[in-house]
């Protein structure tokens, strides 16, 4: 018999980081995972995918007339639909996905009890299909765009860049909150208030450019600053303020690898507690 | 060739939250206000074992709310040994099974499996009421651990085995829970791991949906995989399990031909699988109507017996409590086979007490079965009471009792003068003519 059919089932101790030849044995599940989440999101209902448009528009208008009209805030003299679009899409996405898969394990519990395949798949599904939905919110952004004859620029090249940087920021906080809601639950209770909060430590519905500077390292340690900064840049052709990005970077990246870390380190207790 | 090596397998659990009770409404308040901190505290110790309490040493310790649900179990399954795991509910076969699937970790030792593993806690795990069924064979395939190709080249023959093909594209919400079960034991049925793990739990449903699964253990068997069987069922163990493993209190009491170590399991608290007497009333089966109090298997001439002569024949006693009159209570005996077969039911006709209702008091229920009947071999008895305007089931116990049939070679049974193996679930004893034309 090959060697490598042999499973060893051990009581650990030890740190472990992502086994990447189990979740390439596992990809086919992880698609069918994903694909179940964005099948199921929208079933019975009547505006199907368009909600996925449908919320980001409303909250664009919403601030657009509340801080862009009434309160009337600096936003380097950009257009406020413009500018509060481009930062509204890639929030939406964040605040979705970090709820969603935070959750993922307990909605999963069932299954978690009843079957094994790597506990990473649970948030790594959310993540993932929640890109669905802000491929499609990405319309609103390229139509908004076009709307303003905003042209695109060089800046574009470095798109992909933030959107890795939005999902890894997305992903880091949904392992560690969901290892931690599957012991606590007050983390359930906790999301809607602290995603709204944390709306505003960003620079989404305000220009990053009114924190005072000596406050600037500080507030771009937060990866939503550059993600959002970033996404601006690259779609509106501003120039690239890299100070309020690679902080952010590194947090993110931080975020990620200490969650993985974290999430396999208390994966074992997760049947157990739940 | 080994296929599942288990060493010093043990499991450590923390149980016992205890709700507090306050005194007063003022120290409510004050709990209320310490309430985080304990909780944390609590919800924390959930998982975090000091090494001193209980330390790695197999000790429940009930003070603390530890509990070891495995203590140390070693064994070894070779390929293709079908192994059934038997014991009391709490002695920690789903826990084994657990960790055998690898849902739960082990807190010592370790298991080594060579090839792969599926289990079966459940069927239809990770269905989803707003998929077709074509969706859900591909999603709980592949949580199974099937491979999209494989479902792919298998996809017809699941819908075949369903039998749910006009629904196929319809979601899962709007199917009756038996196509439900249906396609999800369809699925099920068709993966080909090397190491299959199965709960009983699987085999609720209707007796058509049971079978089906225990045919399909069968032919895992048959095919080569190792099986892990955990159940209740007992002539299914013995049926289809070779072996069988024991499990008491997070230990093995015994392993072994599954024949001899069922018997061991229910002889084990009255020393013989003749007789099973419920001295607690708290722990006998009933309901407030009658509650069962001991079941015999008695021999001709009156003695508590495990071997009945083939020839003679025997009674089974029912003993059991009235608790309140006036209902038509209707004692009777289920009787299966070593193979799992139900080979009949008998149900008390006593002319005496036909739709009679009975008055409170203990009573003795013996009907007695004629030699001549039974094949030779092992039978298990399921005994059980309902009363009839409405049919109501006021306990069922199975198995209850075992015993064993022997034919003799002394030439006056079916057998006549033939002493080799002879088939048949009943061997009547019947009246031969021969004539020469």
């Amino acid at each position: 018999m090959a060697n490598d059919n042999r499973t060893v089932i051990e009581s650990d101790t030890g740190f472990k980081f992502i086994d990447l030849k189990e979740l390439i044995e596992y990809r086919d599940l992880f698609y069918f995972l994903v694909w179940r989440n964005i099948k199921v999101l929208y079933a019975q209902t009547i505006m199907g995918f368009s909600w996925a448009i449908v919320q980001p528009v409303v909250q664009i208008l919403i601030f657009s007339v509340i801080f862009g009209k009434v309160a009337k805030l600096d936003t380097d003299g950009i257009p406020y639909v413009l500018f509060s679009t481009v930062a509204i899409i890639p929030w939406t996405y964040i605040s979705q996905a970090i709820n969603q898969s935070s959750q993922s394990l307990i909605s999963g519990q069932n299954m978690l009890g009843k079957v094994y395949f790597p506990r990473l798949l649970y948030p790594f599904t959310s993540i993932l299909s929640k890109m669905v939905d802000f491929a499609i919110s990405m319309v609103v952004a390229i139509i908004v765009c076009c709307y303003y004859r905003v042209p695109p620029t060089w800046n574009l090249i470095f798109f992909p860049l933030f959107i890795v940087i939005m999902m890894f920021t997305a992903c880091g906080t949904g392992l560690w909150l969901s290892a931690m809601a599957i012991r606590f639950r007050d983390v359930k209770h906790a999301m809607p208030f602290v995603i709204r909060m944390a709306m505003y430590t960003a620079p989404i519905v305000y220009s990053a450019s009114s924190i005072p500077d000596k406050y600037r390292f500080i507030y771009s340690i937060n990866p939503i600053v550059s993600v959002i900064e970033g996404f601006r840049s690259c779609l509106l052709g501003t120039s690239l303020s890299w100070g309020f990005i690679w902080p952010g970077i590194i947090t993110s990246m931080a975020l990620f690898i200490s969650g993985v870390f974290y999430f396999r380190r208390l994966e074992r207790i997760f049947v157990d507690v739940i | 060739m080994l296929s599942i090596k288990v060493e010093n397998l043990g499991k450590r659990y923390r149980i016992g939250l205890k709700e507090e009770q306050h005194e007063s409404l003022f120290n409510l308040f004050l709990a209320f206000l310490k309430s985080p901190i304990k909780n944390y505290k609590t919800y924390r110790s959930l998982y975090s074992f000091s090494e001193t309490s209980g330390s790695k040493a197999f000790i429940d310790d009930e003070k603390n709310g530890i509990i070891w649900p495995l203590k140390g179990l070693n064994f070894e399954v070779n390929k293709g040994e079908v192994v059934g795991i038997i014991g009391k509910n709490g002695a920690g076969k789903s826990t084994l099974l657990k960790v055998l699937s690898r849902i739960t970790h082990p807190t010592t030792g370790r298991v080594e499996a060579f090839g792969s593993i599926s289990s079966l806690l459940e069927v239809g795990t990770g269905f989803h009421p707003e998929l077709t069924g074509r969706e859900n064979i591909y999603l709980n395939g592949a949580i199974l651990g099937m491979r999209k190709k494989e479902i792919d080249n298998k996809l017809d023959q699941i819908i075949n085995f369903s039998g749910v093909h006009k629904f196929i594209d319809t979601p899962v919400k709007r199917y009756s829970s038996g196509m439900k079960v249906r396609l999800a034991f369809s699925v099920a049925a068709h993966l080909e791991p090397d190491i299959l793990i199965i709960d009983e739990v699987l085999a609720v449903g209707d007796a058509e949906f049971q079978k089906k699964c225990l045919n399909k253990m069968e032919d895992a068997g048959k095919q080569g995989r190792t099986v892990l069987f955990v159940s209740h069922n007992m002539p299914a163990v013995t049926r289809l399990c070779p072996r069988a493993i024991f499990l008491e209190n997070g230990k093995i009491v015994d392993d072994g031909p599954s024949q001899k170590v069922v018997a061991n399991y229910l002889s084990k608290d009255s020393g013989t699988t003749a007789e099973r007497i419920w001295k607690n009333t708290l722990n006998a089966p009933g309901s407030d109507i009658a509650r069962l109090r001991g079941l015999r298997v008695m021999s001709k001439s009156g003695q508590v017996t495990e071997s009945i002569d083939i020839r003679e024949p025997f009674s089974i006693d029912m003993e059991y409590e009235i608790l309140k009159s006036g209902s038509i209570l209707l004692p009777h005996h289920h009787f299966f086979n070593g193979e799992g077969i139900h080979v009949f039911t008998t149900l008390d006709t006593d002319p005496q007490w036909r739709l009679k209702p009975r008055p409170k008091g203990s009573v003795k229920s013996t009907v007695w079965i004629p030699g001549n009947l039974l094949s030779e071999g092992n039978y298990m008895v399921g005994s059980g009471m309902i009363t009839l305007n409405p049919e109501i089931p006021q306990f069922y116990e199975n198995p209850a009792i075992s015993f064993t049939v022997i034919d003799t070679i002394e030439g006056d049974s079916a057998r006549g003068d033939f002493t080799k193996n002879i088939d048949g679930v009943v061997r009547p004893l019947l009246k031969w003519n021969n004539q020469y034309h």
